[in-house]
């Protein structure tokens, strides 16, 4: 079925194939519309499954939790300031290792108060142990929450995983989308396995109580495990939803005329869609880059972005974040994953588009070609430029 | 048809050998709690001493499905435990949050209230030792007027939080104080409130022998003096009536009841206190109890 739908409408859309079973979670601009759609499907009795309508995020994810660990499936939805006053909960779930899907609006955080799109509010919940996607369009939304639950579940993985998608770019835009039947998703995802260590009164164990030093390393090296796992997981599953619907993601990276590129631009989200038209611009002009977007972020796919990496001369790291006191979060771990590589490319930092600011086809162009610049003239390239900043020269 | 201890079964679902303090009334409450509900019932527990008295991994003193969770979270996931077993229809399961003073009365409150103004069918015990315990012994809300906590050292400048009438106020259908000294009016509460449909809250005074300073024999000493002085009231709130519980239905006559020094006097955390001081507890006392009075003259009072 081909619908028109915003990304929340996507993500709403997602769950309900997906026959979330527990729902919590507290509004938050600019996810509102997506628990909005979600309540009304179940009052509607579309979905069966309870709401929770709690009284903040913190609340939200805890109830989750519990629901999760009572053997439900289980979705959320949050953004920016609801992502981090839940993060004690982020936290908890992914140490205790629960299939819970969660979608991110990914959005900037205060002061200045700013509802629009960026994504250090995800990115600060890298170390939480949960999977994290990142979404080019309101297509890919939809498709990848609804594999988010089979990653999740798979006794492989059970690590919770969270979809981000740009606030307003797409969760506000309406593009026209292909919705998937529900006898095909049911075939795809079937319902939750019940584990042997849900919360079960005929089967009593105590979860998470305290752990000595002796065996808390234990935990975390098996959830490190889990994520290395989980990226063929994620391969496997992408592949198969792709022979049900004919669209697959290519896994981790999603790699735009890079086979025989000498210049890279990373990016993660939205402006991937940019990023790639800058690119058949370019290459018009005589240029040979390509667009490498992240889609992956945790597990990040630090193997599949050296063998891509391997044959760029140099690479534009685009990060609509800020680690302050560093620079981009991308580029930090971007150059981490390269620094053994035999040769390794020029690597230029670029932030861009914070508080929502438009990161236009133009400004990839001029990053591109400023970068072939560089590499011509063999300048020195400088830890960080800043994009659109007033009075700052790119 | 009062309740005896005898009615009560032998098994143990908390189990003894548990590394709680000698006298611990944690410990006790929940070994009551559990003969009480028996096996079929999840507990949720939040940062707390119960934490720590479960024994550390891979052991567990529990022989009863526990969720332990973080300090501010126990209504919240208790709730979403709630509503995925009635979604699941395995609805004949008791869900309970054990949780203390400090996760109850101030870090747990926003997630309680939440799940209180839901109605959540959730049993809520708070065992209010009247101090953050776990961390060694801090000041909470709980904490009454003039007791020494290693964060307020020279006595706490504050009241205690009257938090069962703050639940009483959310309107829902059971509200009832009790104390670990009075096993039968406590258990008489619990088998209640499992009876019950929606949130049940509980608030269960529990004198601590580490923290309030007093030889470990005597926890049940003082939980009764706390009770005889009209520190510690009894009472239960059911769909909106209140009503007082003996002993303490005896003690409206404010001369039935004990001076508040002889309950103070054996705890080392009042040793400090001048006699202005305890003035000002007793007649902190005293207007409790006229609240407690006029809720008694109205009868519902919601
Ligand atoms: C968010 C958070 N803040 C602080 C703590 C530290 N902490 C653990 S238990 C505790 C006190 C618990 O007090 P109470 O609820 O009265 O239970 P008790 O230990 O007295 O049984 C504190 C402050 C924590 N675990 N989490
Ligand atoms: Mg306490």
């Amino acid at each position: 079925m081909r619908v028109v739908l915003t990304g929340n409408h996507a993500a709403a859309y997602a769950a309900l194939l997906s026959r979330v079973e527990v729902v919590a979670a507290y509004p938050i601009t600019p996810q509102t519309q997506i628990v909005e759609k979600l309540a009304e499907f179940i009052e509607e009795g579309r979905l069966k499954a309870k709401y929770i309508r709690v009284e903040s995020e913190h609340s939200a994810m805890a109830a989750i939790i519990g629901a999760s660990a009572a053997g439900a499936r289980t979705f959320t939805a949050t953004a920016s300031h609801g992502l981090i006053y839940m993060n004690e909960m982020v936290f908890w779930a992914g140490n205790a290792r629960l299939p819970i899907v969660m979608a991110v609006v990914c959005r900037a955080l205060a002061p200045p108060w700013n509802i629009w799109t960026e994504h250090t509010d995800i990115l600060a919940q890298r170390d939480t142990g949960w999977i994290q996607f990142f979404c080019e369009d309101n297509q890919e939304v939809l498709d990848t929450i609804i594999q988010a639950f089979k990653v999740a579940e798979d006794d492989r993985v059970l690590l919770p995983v969270m979809v981000g998608l740009d606030a307003f770019i797409l969760s506000h835009t309406a593009t026209p989308i292909n919705v998937p039947e529900q006898e095909d998703i049911d075939r795809f995802l079937p319902p939750r396995k019940p584990l042997p260590f849900i919360l079960d009164v005929d089967n009593p164990l105590t979860h998470s109580n305290m752990t000595y030093p002796d065996q808390t390393m234990e935990f975390r090296y098996r959830l490190q495990k889990a994520m290395e796992r989980a990226k063929r997981v994620i391969v496997e599953v992408d592949e198969e939803y792709g022979r049900l619907t004919g669209r697959r993601y290519s896994g981790l990276l999603d790699c735009y005329r890079c086979e025989d590129a000498d210049l890279g631009v990373i990016v993660m989200g939205s402006s991937a869609g940019d990023a790639k038209e800058a690119i058949d611009k370019l290459r018009d002009e005589g240029y040979k880059p390509g667009v490498v977007r992240i889609r992956v972020f945790r597990p990040f796919p630090r193997e599949e972005l050296r063998e891509i990496c391997r044959g760029f001369k140099a690479i534009a790291i685009i990060d609509r974040d800020l680690s302050p006191g560093l620079g981009g979060i991308l580029y930090t771990e971007t150059l981490t994953s390269l620094y053994d590589l035999g040769s390794r490319p020029i690597v230029q930092n670029y932030i861009a588009g914070l508080g929502g600011r438009d990161i236009s086809v133009s400004d990839f162009k001029l990053i591109v070609r400023e970068l072939y610049r560089s590499i011509e003239e063999g300048v020195e390239t400088i830890p960080i430029r800043w994009i659109g900043v007033e009075g700052v020269k790119l | 048809m009062s309740l005896k201890i005898k009615d009560l079964p032998i098994e143990d679902y908390w189990l003894s050998g548990n590394p709680s303090c000698p006298g611990c009334p944690a410990s006790l409450g929940l070994r009551l709690l559990m003969k009480t509900l028996g096996p079929k019932t999840i507990v949720v527990i939040p940062a707390c001493c119960s934490t720590i008295i479960q024994g550390a991994y891979p052991k567990t003193s529990a022989n009863f499905p526990i969720l332990n969770i973080a300090f501010a979270a126990s209504a919240a996931a208790a709730s979403g435990i709630v509503e995925a077993l009635e979604l699941k229809g395995r609805s004949n399961v008791n869900v309970v949050v054990w949780a203390g003073d400090g996760g109850t009365v101030d870090i747990g409150l926003q997630a309680l209230s939440g799940a209180a103004e839901r109605n959540e069918n959730i049993v809520y015990v708070c065992y209010d030792n009247e101090a953050y315990m776990n961390t060694g012994i801090q000041r909470s809300g709980a904490t009454p007027y003039g007791a020494w906590t290693t964060t307020t050292i020279t006595g706490k400048k504050e009241h205690k939080k009257n938090l069962p009438l703050i639940m009483a106020a959310h309107g829902i259908p059971y509200v009832a104080t009790a104390s670990i000294s009075y096993p039968i009016d406590f258990i008489t509460k619990l088998k209640k409130a499992s009876k019950i449909y929606g949130m049940k809250y509980i608030h269960l005074h529990s004198p601590c022998p580490t923290g309030w300073r007093f030889p470990s024999s005597k926890t049940i000493e003082i939980g009764r003096l706390a009770v005889l002085t009209g520190t510690w009231v009894l009472y239960e709130v059911e769909n909106g009536i209140f009503k007082l519980n003996p002993p303490s239905n005896v003690l409206i006559d404010r001369n039935k009841r004990k001076p508040v020094r002889s309950y103070i006097k054996i705890q080392g955390r009042f040793s400090h206190l001048t006699e202005k001081n305890i003035d000002e507890l007793q007649r902190y006392i005293d207007r409790q109890w006229e609240t407690y009075l006029k809720l008694l003259s109205i009868g519902k009072i919601y």
